[in-house]
């Protein structure tokens, strides 16, 4: 059902926030995906897509400290909420239940 | 380097501004310029073009503020909460709620008769559905000798006729000419009727109703005339009377039409319509007459109706042409016109000769400034007290500051606030104007016909009206209080710039007490100017004469029957009535025919000058009374006119020759005797030379009866039957002189009406007010007085040091208005008034001193009851 399960980019975000711990912001999110999984990702994708689970509930933010890089504009941190930990879990379980059903012979070849 | 100065344009960052909501702004903009930074290593202008689409790109739902339409929303409800403030504070000050409603009632009351007045008056003539192309011709005339053109309403036959004949740009040329008066006679029924002369275009032009004839020729023929149906009614009853044949004394008129009455908001009115070829026939074929002369530009009216597309200019040009034309043939005098619209007829300019009453802008405005007057000053209470209270509510607007509020919002509170206030003072208002509207009415009805009939429309005109007095007297402090800083307000109180304010307070309370005394020295100035003229030495007796008016018939008839009554101890016979406004004026030459003098005249009998007790200074009455056609012999004059003529001492000028120059050809008269000076005219005119001629039959139109009874009742309908023995059509018409002239100065009165109630309302407005600060004033100050009174002071002492600052002001008040009201009596109201009361100090003191009475008993009454409290009672609760 929509909602209740993580959309595939959502998913990644995510993902991306966690292993980033404390510097998770929304630039920093950006390089990090294009460097991690090489997609040319947008700034304003991913802002969309921060407001969107923020206000599910699946991620937290606050603003650090001012810097001079930007002006004197502080920056907004994420983090991952235990209803994002939780989602991520299960998304991982859902899928890691999918690999298991798959018999080795499918991907003969492919590796 | 600074990012300021390697930052993007700073354009590009005002738009992000202006969308982006609050909380998400500094975030997203700092990521925009980080990128743009990144990109900036490569170039600055493609730095510059990705920002700009980023920029773009982020006008996203989620990021865009809601538009302000949507925050005002919240407004509407705030509404209920400062509906609700704005009640519970007027709840809990009632004295000053009630001072504010009270003040601002009695000046609406006034508004509200005005609005009531003025829409009725432009109502006036938009029955007509063609009005818009509806032009009245209007005349100016100036003479070789008068230094202004006259503008008169009139014009002449003449310029109707030549435009009717000559010029195009027009479809229709109505000419009328008025005073057809007639008492016209059907059968047993005879009625006296007012009307006008009106060409048959008439109801082309106009859209008046006719509800029996044909309208294109009901006015055509000469002697047919159109009845009003309450005309018709009193003549033929229910029956149809197109076709019927009414008479008047030797003339037959044929009813051609019958027409709705006419509407009371119509600038003409009349009973009856005559066709103007009757006005020609009777008026053109006299001998020398002057009806279809290019002068002859005083009874008669033109109006044109105008095509759909018209223009005026052309039209104006086309009169302008006659004009010049015809002036070019005279150099003693000059007549040009004007084109006037139909809508600007009522309320209109001030004009000579109009075929109705009529009510003037100038007198509009005049009224309308008054009123603003009065209005102003009752929205100076408000905006007074108010601001000298917005101490105590500054508390409240910190903290709605603090909570959010807006500095609009809190303006909007204070405004709504008043708004309030002033609906309340509207109900009020409403009461008090029907209270006040009949003699209002009563004033105003000397012109046009006043109805002042109630409408809905006007429930409208009243709630704008009061919104528009609370926005007034609510804006000052409405702002004051608006402009607080909340950490201000919170902080301490009494610290705050309000106290700033304070002149501006006293300049208010200086302008309500000028207002009052300047419009108590005019009442008191109007009243004393109406007894001098009522105690005016006119020069001859007018005690106990009762004029009657002949209406046409014949005196000795009339006598005959009058003198059989006991009462009546003597009697003369006069053509007017002297000293009442009415003046009659010839020209007479004494021994150089160069020499000519206009004097007042009247024609008068033999008895007159007795019974009218002149005093005379040489010679005698006139020998005998004129019988049938007998020609006049004898004149008497005054000294003013053996004076003009230097006819020598009183004595020489007996049996001096002096010539009448009239029209109809010069003739001799002996004067018979020589009278001391009197007053002639008004007593706002100069006396003039007069000069008494005999009156016959045909001149006299009034009885003089001297009247010695207890009982006028019953004497003035004995009167009554003898009239109506000799004449059954006319109503009788008998008025005292004294009476009489009391209503040729009732101008003084009505003056005297109006500033007295501009005074009571300025002094009910205006103490009120000081009642609201002195109020205020001690109640701020309780503790000091509580103080003084333990460390000794007495209580006088006390009154003193309060109520010093009052009477400060009203000493300047008094110093302004005495020598403005003395100015604009002496020099704008009475300025040509030939006989007038001196302006001393009574008059100029009598406001003053009751505007002191009054201020020092408001205030006393306060400070008194301050200075006398038990300042242990005070001082203790803190």
């Amino acid at each position: 059902m929509k909602g209740t399960n993580l959309g595939e980019f959502e998913e990644v975000v995510l993902l991306t926030i966690a292993s980033l711990m404390d510097e998770a912001y929304s630039v920093n999110i950006v390089d990090e995906i294009s460097k991690v999984t090489g997609r040319k990702t947008k700034l304003g994708v991913v802002h969309a897509v921060l407001k969107r689970m923020e206000d599910k509930g699946l991620i937290t933010s606050e603003l650090g400290e001012p810097t001079k890089e930007r002006g004197g504009r502080r920056k907004r941190f994420f983090q991952v909420s235990h209803g994002g930990k939780i989602a991520l879990l299960k998304s991982k379980e859902q899928r890691d239940k999918l690999w298991n059903l798959i018999p080795d012979v499918v991907f003969q070849g492919v590796r | 380097m600074s990012a300021r100065q390697t930052g993007p344009p700073r354009w590009m960052d005002r738009i992000v501004e202006l969308y982006c909501k609050r909380e998400l702004l500094e975030d997203l903009q700092g990521d925009l310029h980080e990128y743009y930074d990144r990109n900036l290593r490569k170039s600055r202008s493609r730095a510059n073009l990705i920002f700009f689409i980023d920029v773009v790109k982020f006008f996203r739902l989620y990021t865009v503020r809601k538009p302000k339409m949507i925050e005002r929303m919240t407004f509407f409800n705030l509404f209920k909460n400062y509906y609700k403030t704005s009640v519970r504070s007027i709840a809990r000050n009632k004295l000053f709620s009630t001072i504010n409603m009270i003040g601002l009632a009695i000046s609406m009351s006034v508004g509200i008769l005005m609005i009531t007045y003025i829409s009725e008056l432009l109502t006036y003539d938009n029955f007509h559905t063609k009005s818009d192309r509806i032009y009245r011709v209007l005349s100016t005339y100036k003479g070789i000798t008068d230094s202004d053109a006259e503008k008169y309403a009139s014009t002449s036959v003449f310029i109707g006729k030549k435009l009717k004949e000559e010029y195009t740009g027009f479809e229709k040329v109505l000419i009328m000419r008025r005073n057809f008066r007639k008492d016209i006679a059907k059968g047993e029924n005879v009625i006296s009727v007012r009307g006008h002369y009106a060409t048959e275009e008439f109801f082309d032009v106009f859209s008046f109703k006719l509800v029996a004839g044909d309208p294109s020729t009901a006015l055509r023929d000469p002697n047919s005339v159109v009845l009003t149906k309450k005309t018709a009614e009193k003549l033929f009853q229910d029956k149809n009377p197109v076709g019927e044949v009414v008479t008047a004394g030797d003339e037959r008129f044929m009813v051609t039409g019958l027409m709705e009455d006419v509407p009371v908001n119509s600038h003409m009115q009349f009973e009856i319509l005559a066709s103007f070829s009757t006005a020609e026939n009777t008026y053109a074929k006299e001998e020398n007459s002057s009806f279809l002369t290019w002068r002859s530009i005083w009874s008669n009216y033109v109006y044109l109706l105008l095509p759909e597309e018209h223009n005026t200019e052309t039209l104006e040009a086309s009169l302008n042409e006659v004009a010049l034309e015809e002036n070019a043939k005279t150099d003693r005098y000059a007549i040009n016109f004007e084109l006037e619209n139909l809508s600007e007829v009522m309320p209109g300019k001030d004009l000579n000769n109009k075929i109705g009453a009529g009510v003037s802008w100038q007198m509009i405005n005049m009224l309308i400034t008054l009123t603003m007057i009065v209005i102003v000053s009752a929205c100076f209470n408000y905006t007074n007290l108010s601001i000298a209270r917005s101490l105590r509510r500054s508390k409240e607007v910190g903290v709605r500051k603090i909570v959010g509020a807006s500095r609009g919002q809190v303006f909007l509170q204070f405004i709504t606030e008043a708004i309030i206030i002033s609906f309340f003072a509207l109900i009020i208002a409403f009461g008090i104007s029907l209270l006040i509207k009949p003699e209002f009415v009563r004033i105003l009805s000397d012109g046009a016909k006043v109805l002042m009939d109630f409408q809905y429309i006007h429930i409208l005109y009243f709630l704008a009206f009061s919104v528009a007095i609370g926005v007034i007297a609510g804006f000052v402090p409405s702002l004051i209080l608006s402009k607080l800083k909340a950490i201000s307000a919170l902080k301490d109180a009494s610290k705050l710039k309000l106290l700033k304010r304070v002149n501006l307070r006293r300049v208010l309370i200086v302008f309500q007490f000028t207002l009052s005394i300047a419009f108590i020295i005019g009442a008191t100035i109007s009243y004393r100017q109406y007894k001098y003229a009522l105690n005016f030495d006119l020069g001859f007796n007018t005690e106990n004469i009762l004029n009657v008016n002949l209406s046409g018939n014949d005196s000795d008839i009339l006598l005959s029957e009058m003198r059989k009554l006991p009462e009546v101890t003597d009697y003369s016979r006069s053509a007017m009535i002297m000293s009442t406004g009415d003046t009659w004026s010839d020209l007479f030459k004494y021994k150089d025919p160069l020499d000519s003098a206009s004097a007042h005249v009247n024609y008068v009998d033999k008895n007159y000058l007795r019974v009218h007790d002149f005093d005379f200074l040489a010679g005698g009455m006139f020998p005998y009374d004129l019988k049938g056609d007998q020609e006049a012999k004898y004149i008497i004059v005054d000294k003013l006119f053996v004076e003009r003529f230097n006819l020598g001492s009183a004595q020489d000028a007996i049996g001096e020759v002096v010539t009448l120059r009239q029209r109809r050809g010069d003739s001799k008269l002996e004067i018979a005797g020589v009278i001391d000076e009197f007053q002639y005219a008004k007593i706002e005119s100069r006396k003039k030379p007069t000069v008494f001629f005999q009156g016959s039959d045909d001149s006299y139109g009034y009885l003089n009866l001297v009247v010695k009874t207890d009982n006028i009742f019953s004497f003035m309908e004995k009167l009554e039957d003898a009239w109506k023995k000799v004449d059954t059509v006319h109503p009788f018409r008998a008025e005292f002189y004294d009476d009489r002239i009391r209503e040729s100065y009732a101008g003084y009165v009505i003056m005297f009406k109006i500033f007295g109630f501009l005074a009571f309302l300025a002094i009910s407005i205006a103490s009120m007010g000081l009642l609201g600060m002195a109020v205020f004033t001690t109640e701020t100050r309780i503790k000091e007085i509580s103080v003084r009174k333990v460390m000794g002071a007495t209580e006088k002492h006390l009154v003193y040091i309060l109520s010093r600052g009052f009477v400060f002001m009203l000493i300047i008040a008094a110093f302004i208005a005495m020598p403005l009201t003395y100015l604009f009596f002496t020099s704008v109201v009475m300025a040509d008034s030939a006989n007038r009361i001196a302006i001393g100090a009574f008059e100029l003191l009598s406001g003053v001193v009751l505007i002191f009475g009054l201020g020092i008993l408001t205030i006393g009454w306060q400070t008194w009851k301050a200075a006398k409290t038990n300042p242990a009672e005070m001082l203790r609760n803190e």
